[in-house]
């Protein structure tokens, strides 16, 4: 990745770009960056930006297609400087109406007419529940041969990592308990505690649930690996 | 049948396809998707071995002659069971229907076995069709894709009232294995699209069927693992687990068998190479080949046995579909075993 130089007048590719890496794909919970849905992005002297995203297939689901390129507009809408921006999703059987929709500024429905009747939001929260239960198997492995259980645990026990703060992110965009003195086991949609007894099986779950979206995450690499003809360096994941 | 090291496998794929997505089968004004969906199908065939991918051309029609050569010639396989999708919206002939696949199968006796579809928007009519080719073709089994486009509407729900009156015929004529595609899908838009909630609905309500979720509710397995602990007549299709991740991604493949065989048990997962997106011979060499390497991560996870390889690779769709098994390939001491699990407290 070769950077403009930011010259203080208008935003360069790089706050773009770091812009793009707050975007997630919201049901593999990592960032467009990463997962290589990022085309292009350039940015001009003038400052003015284009971006194209990609997916997998043609047929990935629109409603994620929808969450990841409007989140991706609002992202990068939001960096100073810029003059102009021109996002799209290219190679999508919903491109044109996804596109169209996001430039509007139209929400999901809108931009579907007729063949949706609910926004996203629901959607993507079940997705984020989803990111704090495997985001909990995470922490809990870094415990393992420590001694500690999980089960009686505060967060401020856990050893600090990224694991950790990844998580306590995730239970803070649910308005979960993020602090040190809460526990590190709780229901991701009621935030209570998890029982002692029932412990071994939140940690099972949550085992499966991580296992669940890094197989997806592997298949939907490889699928845009084949897709694009690309190797695994220009996927961005390093 | 395949032999290695001695033992000897029953090999019954369970998901297979004839199909056309050649261009002169698209239906004008929709090419686009017709051209999408067969074109995702080969991106999916880039996830296995390189020496096995097709040129698009091939992989868009394929022979009846290479169909049988790459399954039952070299591809180990006993028993097939086509599993159709007719997208007639995209195809004009259907994409890979009932009929063609029942043409082929009797060309070939005693190779396949075939099982058609239902779609409950079809009404009455479709009922009466529905039940015909039950009889014309023998068919044990439905493959059901529930987010087929039909006019304007972008698919339908196990829990519609509709599908329950195919579902009591279904049990009428001795339909008894009702296979659901949950996977990668293009509806609902505003909702879940990998859903198994309606799965776990009907499978409920009725307990003389069994549900087999193809590619295990990928990208979900953790809805459709916790739903099917839940459900007695639940079974795993383990299509894209084998094809889509023990090539491409084994480290995802060890924990993902290792979670169906927690969760589900040795008796509730069935192998199905998903021809032709993927060939049968690398993947039933490569899973009696394959164990759960022993390593920190996967130490939940016990290896797997022989007895329970073949009952993933045939013998437990033999018993589904009442299939005869040679008695030098059935196992010695068969036993049902329940899955390790994690009993609710």
């Amino acid at each position: 990745m070769t950077a403009l130089q930011d010259t203080g007048v208008h935003a360069g590719r790089a706050a773009v770009w770091s812009a793009l890496g707050t975007v997630r794909d919201p049901e593999l919970d990592e960032p467009l960056t990463e997962l290589g849905f990022v085309a292009r992005c350039e940015v001009s002297e003038a400052g003015h930006a284009v971006i194209r995203l990609r997916l997998p297939t043609y047929f990935c689901a629109p409603n994620f297609a929808f969450l990841m390129v409007a989140d991706a507009y609002d992202a990068v809408a939001g960096v100073p400087g810029l003059t102009g921006l021109d996002i799209r999703l290219d190679d999508h059987f919903a491109s044109d109406v996804i596109n169209r929709g996001v430039a509007a500024r139209q929400g999901f429905v809108a931009s579907f007419e007729g063949e949706a009747v609910d926004e996203l939001d629901t959607l993507r929260g079940d997705f984020v529940r989803k990111a704090v239960l495997a985001g909990t198997d995470r922490v809990c492995r870094t415990l393992a041969g420590t001694g500690l259980d999980p089960a009686s645990l505060t967060l401020g026990q856990v050893p600090p990592g990224p694991d950790l703060e990844r998580l306590r992110a995730r239970r803070r965009e649910l308005g979960l308990p993020a602090e040190d003195g809460d526990p590190l086991l709780l229901d991701p949609a009621t935030g209570a505690a998890v029982a002692p007894a029932d412990a071994k099986r939140h940690l099972a779950f949550a085992r499966l649930t991580r296992t669940s979206m890094e197989a997806n995450s592997g298949v939907c690499r490889g699928m845009l690996r084949a897709r694009y003809s690309l190797t695994s360096d220009e996927e961005g994941t390093g | 049948m395949y032999e290695k090291d001695g033992e000897k496998y029953f090999v019954v794929d369970a998901h297979t396809h004839f199909w056309d997505a050649s261009p002169d089968n698209w239906v004008k004004g929709q090419e686009e998707y017709a051209k999408g969906w067969i074109e995702c199908f080969h991106a999916y065939q880039g996830l296995g071995p390189k020496e096995t991918h097709w040129p698009i051309d091939r992989f868009q029609k394929y022979s009846e002659e290479l169909m049988m050569h790459d399954l039952f010639e070299v591809g180990h396989v006993d028993t097939a069971i086509f599993q159709p999708t007719n997208l007639r919206q995209w195809y004009k002939n259907g994409f890979n229907t009932t009929e063609a696949d029942g043409a082929l199968a009797e060309k070939h006796p005693g190779k396949f076995l075939v099982n058609t579809t239902f779609d409950p928007r079809e009404g009455d009519a479709g009922m009466r069709a529905f039940e015909e080719r039950v009889k014309r073709y023998g068919c044990k089994g439905v493959k059901l894709y529930t987010a087929e486009w039909y006019g304007d509407s972008r698919g339908w729900s196990l829990k519609d009232p509709e599908a329950a009156r195919y579902l009591e015929k279904c049990e009428e004529l001795g339909v008894k294995n009702v296979h659901v595609h949950k996977g990668p899908t293009i509806w609902p838009l505003d909702k879940d699209a990998f859903d198994v909630s309606d799965v776990d609905y009907v499978a409920t309500n009725f307990q003389g069927l069994n549900f087999i979720v193809e590619h295990v509710g990928l990208p979900r397995i953790e809805d459709f693992c916790f739903m099917a602990t839940q459900e007695r007549n639940v079974y795993a299709g383990l299509a894209v687990v084998v094809g889509g991740l023990m090539h491409a991604r084994p480290k995802f493949f060890a924990k993902v068998m290792g979670e169906l065989m927690f969760w589900l048990g040795e008796d509730k997962l069935i192998f199905g190479a998903d021809y032709a997106i993927w060939e049968p011979k690398w993947q039933v060499e490569g899973f009696v080949d394959w164990n759960m390497p022993g390593d920190e991560e996967l130490s939940d996870f016990p290896p797997l046995t022989v007895d329970q390889k073949k009952k993933i690779l045939g013998l437990n769709a033999a018993r589904l579909y009442d299939i005869d098994v040679p008695k030098e390939l059935q196992l010695a001491a068969p036993e049902s075993v329940e899955p390790v699990g994690v009993p609710n407290s």
